[in-house]
């Protein structure tokens, strides 16, 4: 179930900044339906959540994300700390523990002082914190693969750009169920750069 | 009074526009024991008299400032076994909120949630408003805080304040005594002195509690030989 729709989503930390990147391919098993369908979304401007798995699942709990911390903005009157974000995913998840979300999220943010965070999740909640990179989707063990051998630390975001796309357009092209080229986001403690990657368009 | 008549009923308003049971209630508060808070620039202080019904009665069984958190305390004037249910379900809502956030609460919600069980309690069928107010002194992200919570369910935030007995005297004593960038050193001082203010007969170390939070963030309620060391400064 996990491998019907195709899916891969990667993040990596580099100097004061942090990359996550993703496929834009929606498919029905083996049927290409898109080719720009997005799995990451922003909770905050320094907060991101990238779904993999079933496409349904990661829409609805990406609205159900957004319901939650727009009530925390409202109550607490700030945004949400990148690990706090990530305890509340994994409660969330738990909670469907006999019935549970088929997604695995992958989440990326800016924590206190700008330090950057990320870490992955099962589709259940357990939490994986990692503190160069994080994987997940049908393409992942091609992208663990990629990521550790082309990884290094305190890269500078242009380079970290480079390194994780090369890094998503080597392993989705050895899964047929991912690809249809890549959307990567940048973020550093001023700007956020969007970039769409064009690969190999199968 | 044309109000008597609507004091049966809880949740009927009297024509003047109040709920008189909550009137009661605070009559209940304004005749229990004097406690009081003071924010410091550095922490906050909470204290209360302790007066026993007799002199048989154990003081070390007897707790009347309680830690909601490790960096929460709070005191209250009024009803002791309305406070111990509060103090339960304020326990209750931080676990919750550290179990599904793993991050300790910030004081404001906490209040705001305690605030809530009480205003509950306002407006349901069956049940009474609580009998107690309560001065919740935290110390979070945002610096020292001191709440004041009321049976109604309204919350204040305050920089010094009083409740119970000899609240309006104690309240101008305050109002003299309190300046912006007080030490917490000497608001325990300007606590002792207030709480002396209306006592009847004499203090001592084992007939007032005292609570302090520290920007160490732990919330401690005194030993009776450290408010010995204290009342001692004060003499």
């Amino acid at each position: 179930i996990f491998e019907y729709n195709g899916s891969a989503v990667v993040a990596m930390v580099g100097k004061n900044c942090f990359a996550i990147a993703s496929d834009r391919r929606l498919g029905v098993q083996l049927q290409t339906v898109a080719t720009d369908f997005q799995r990451v979304f922003e909770i905050h401007p320094k907060l991101y959540i990238g779904l993999s798995g079933l496409a349904s699942d990661a829409q609805t709990l990406y609205q159900r994300l957004v319901f939650k911390h727009k009530l925390y903005q409202l109550r607490e009157e700030r945004d949400m700390k990148p690990e706090t974000f990530a305890s509340l995913v994994s409660a969330m998840l738990y909670e469907k523990r006999f019935g549970p979300y088929f997604c695995q999220p992958i989440i990326a943010g800016l924590g206190q002082d700008d330090v950057p965070f990320i870490c992955t999740m099962d589709c259940i909640g357990a939490k994986e914190l990692a503190k160069d990179f994080v994987v997940s989707g049908t393409a992942s063990e091609s992208l663990y693969g990629a990521c550790e051998s082309m990884y290094k630390p305190n890269m500078e975001p242009d380079e970290l750009f480079e390194t994780i796309s090369q890094a998503l357009l080597s392993s989705v092209d050895r899964d047929c169920l991912s690809g249809w080229g890549g959307y990567v986001l940048v973020v550093t403690p001023t700007e956020v750069t969007e970039r769409v990657l064009k690969g190999r368009m199968d | 009074m044309g109000d008597s008549q609507y004091s049966f009923s809880l949740t009927t308003f009297s024509p003047s526009g109040k709920l008189v049971q909550i009137e009661h209630a605070l009559t209940a508060v304004g005749s229990g024991q004097t406690s009081l808070g003071i924010k410091a620039a550095n922490g906050v202080v909470i204290a209360t008299e302790k007066k026993l019904p007799s002199i048989l009665v154990d003081e070390t069984s007897v707790q009347k400032i309680q830690s909601l958190t490790p960096n929460i305390g709070v005191v209250y004037s009024g009803m002791g076994p309305d406070f111990r249910v509060l103090v339960r379900k304020s326990r209750k809502q931080a676990q919750q909120y550290y179990q599904l956030y793993k991050e300790t609460i910030p004081v404001t919600q906490l209040v705001r949630e305690t605030a809530a069980v009480m205003q509950e309690f306002t407006q349901s069928g069956g049940v009474r408003p609580f009998g107690v107010s309560l001065l919740i002194a935290g110390y979070d992200d945002n610096g020292p805080q001191l709440y004041q919570v009321d049976p109604s369910g309204s919350y204040f935030s305050w920089k010094a304040s009083a409740m119970g007995k000899n609240v309006s005297n104690a309240k101008t004593f305050l109002e003299k005594r309190y300046t912006e960038d007080m030490e917490l050193d000497d608001a325990i001082h300007t606590a002792i002195l207030t709480l002396k203010e209306g006592y009847e007969g004499q203090i001592s170390a084992n007939n007032i509690e005292i609570g302090v939070i520290r920007a160490d963030r732990e919330f401690k309620v005194l030993t009776p030989a450290e408010i010995k060391d204290f009342l001692e400064e004060v003499e």
